[in-house]
């Protein structure tokens, strides 16, 4: 109980500050958004042979990789606010309270997830016109899985800042890693167009499996066997994360 | 209210080959009584900090024992959470939030519910002179008036004992009585009061008792009277005008000098008594056809005692 409480706490209390600087918020749309704007068009053609022979069958396939991009790569770089959290005596003034730790951790990662979503459902939206078409009751499940990987990136990001506490270092690290993440999964282009060597290196990938989990509910193949595999890779990675995170945090500061 | 014993902690600095312990902390004991401002005066890097976090649960000691407004710091120290607060140097508001915002999330966060976090926020804005801005973002305050908004955070949950470490550093001189003020109503209140400091001056006229810690040690310990009592007999300091090495080494030794520091502009002469000794000092620099402005004699500050106990002065920091 004190413990969900104290999520709540942490969790209202960032969300407030995400309202009082709007400023971030639109930032981490204007790439996406941009994405959306001047590359998707190129896809109808560069898809036809995958069958898509429409702007909204375009759409099907590259909404959901943009939105993979979109959370992960945004929640990789979620380290960075925690580690400039710590260093402002936010954290160390909760810390003196008898608030648990753990929950420290998880209303910041939870209201990372929150934010990412609300743009989420943005760039959906903004892709209607294009001619995206999707059944909103798939949309809402594919949405459950961005936001387990959401936060499977923040619990991810979180350990990995409290183990190197330098940002000059992080950056190029994530960088490192969240590249060959997201190349690997086919978020730009699926890798049902990759030869086989790639797709047999992919399959080491678990972003591939959540790629192609949303891709299929997004399609409107719900029955397509990527969903369950996506949603159990994801839901094992996040709790793998967010336990880790939780430990370094807790760890780190008593 | 707050016993400390053999209190210990290191730490390790650089990297790999480099790595290296260093102590920050060594053997620390002290007891501070009920109500007292008790100061902990150093130079920077002098374990003043490390041994607040500490006693607030926020670093695990290495080795010794503590006991805080009756809780154990390693057997409980969700208790002693509960009991202290403590306000840490670097001041820890957020830029986007409002004081009234901060001060109901602090409470919150010491498990108060919503309507009493409300009333108590409501109050400690009052007594801290806060409520004409109390909807202003942080961002829109004097470094005084955040320093305020920090300390009312840190006694919203009305803690036995309050930790301030540094809580004067960056405010201006109006500013900082306002504080020292702040902090003896904390104290008649029935407050117990740790704070550290490099101030000489704030030690002086702020805390009821000191300890003078250097390189993590306890070096002296009393109320400010006693500690400079401790320094016996008095302070010459002559004036010269960069003949002060000369005449450095012409009193040297002097049955008369009990202890000699070069300052800037002069030297600094500790003394049995002053009157018989300052005749003896401006015949000797005569004698030697070395010149001086001026002659003092004063009663031993604290920075006396710093300087006699560790053989620096800590004004030079």
């Amino acid at each position: 109980m004190k413990f969900l409480r104290d999520t709540w706490l942490v969790y209202q209390r960032q969300m407030l500050l995400v309202g009082r600087t709007p400023a971030r918020l639109v930032i981490g749309f204007l790439q996406p958004i941009a994405y959306l704007l001047l590359f998707a068009p190129l896809l109808k053609n560069a898809l036809s042979s995958t069958g898509a022979t429409s702007y909204a069958d375009a759409y099907r396939v590259y909404v959901p990789g943009l939105l993979v991009v979109l959370v992960l790569l945004s929640g990789f770089f979620a380290g960075f606010g925690l580690l400039a959290e710590l260093r402002s005596g936010v954290i160390e003034r909760s810390r003196v309270t008898p608030a648990s730790r753990v929950a420290l951790i998880l209303g910041r990662a939870l209201s990372e997830v929150t934010t990412l979503m609300g743009q989420a459902v943005v760039i959906t939206v903004v892709a209607i016109p294009f001619g995206l078409t999707v059944d909103l009751g798939w949309l809402l499940v594919a949405y459950v899985m961005l936001a387990l990987m959401a936060l499977m990136a923040c619990g991810f990001s979180y350990a990995i800042a409290m183990l190197i506490p330098s940002p000059a270092a992080l950056g190029p690290l994530i960088n490192t890693i969240s590249q060959p993440l997201s190349l690997l999964s086919g978020v730009l282009l699926p890798l049902t167009l990759a030869p086989a060597w790639l797709v047999g290196i992919a399959e080491w990938n678990p972003i591939y499996w959540t790629t192609n989990g949303t891709r299929a509910l997004f399609t409107g193949n719900p029955g397509d066997p990527a969903v369950w595999q996506g949603m159990v890779v994801i839901i094992v990675l996040a709790a793998i994360t967010v336990t880790w995170a939780t430990k370094m945090f807790a760890k780190q500061v008593r | 209210m707050i016993e400390v014993k053999g209190l210990r902690k290191s730490f390790t600095v650089g990297k790999r080959r480099k790595a290296r312990s260093v102590e920050a902390v060594r053997g620390v004991d002290l007891s501070v009584a009920e109500g007292e401002i008790f100061g902990f005066l150093g130079p920077n890097g002098a374990g003043k900090t490390t041994t607040a976090r500490i006693l607030c649960t926020l670093v695990e000691p290495d080795g010794g024992d503590a006991v805080i407004a009756g809780a154990d710091l390693r057997e409980d120290p969700g208790t002693v959470r509960q009991r202290v607060g403590y306000v840490p140097q670097g001041g820890t508001t957020t830029d986007e939030v409002t004081a009234r915002e901060e001060l109901v999330l602090q409470a919150r966060m010491y498990g108060i519910g919503k309507a009493e976090a409300i009333e108590r926020s409501e109050k400690a804005l009052a007594s801290f002179e806060l409520t004409e801005f109390a909807d202003r973002q942080c961002r829109t305050y004097s470094g005084g008036q955040r320093r305020r908004v920090d300390i009312a955070m840190g006694i919203i949950h009305e803690p036995k004992v309050l930790f301030l470490d540094e809580p004067t550093t960056g405010l201006d001189p109006q500013s900082r009585a306002h504080l020292w003020d702040e902090v003896r109503r904390l104290r008649d209140a029935g407050m117990t009061v740790f704070l550290t400091t490099h101030y000489l001056e704030e030690a002086d006229a702020l805390c009821d008792r000191i300890a003078i810690i250097d390189h993590g040690e306890i070096v002296a310990l009393g109320t400010p009277t006693e500690l400079k009592h401790g320094v016996a007999g008095d302070v010459v300091t002559v004036g010269l005008n960069g003949a002060a090495p000369r005449a450095a080494e012409l009193l040297e030794g002097s049955s008369y000098v009990r202890k000699l520091e070069v300052g800037e502009g002069g030297l600094r002469l500790y003394v049995e008594d002053g009157t018989t000794a300052m005749p003896q000092i401006m015949r000797a620099l005569d004698g030697h056809d070395i010149a001086f402005d001026t002659v003092e004699l004063h009663r031993p500050s604290l920075d006396d005692v710093f300087l006699i106990k560790t053989g620096r002065s800590l004004r030079d920091k």
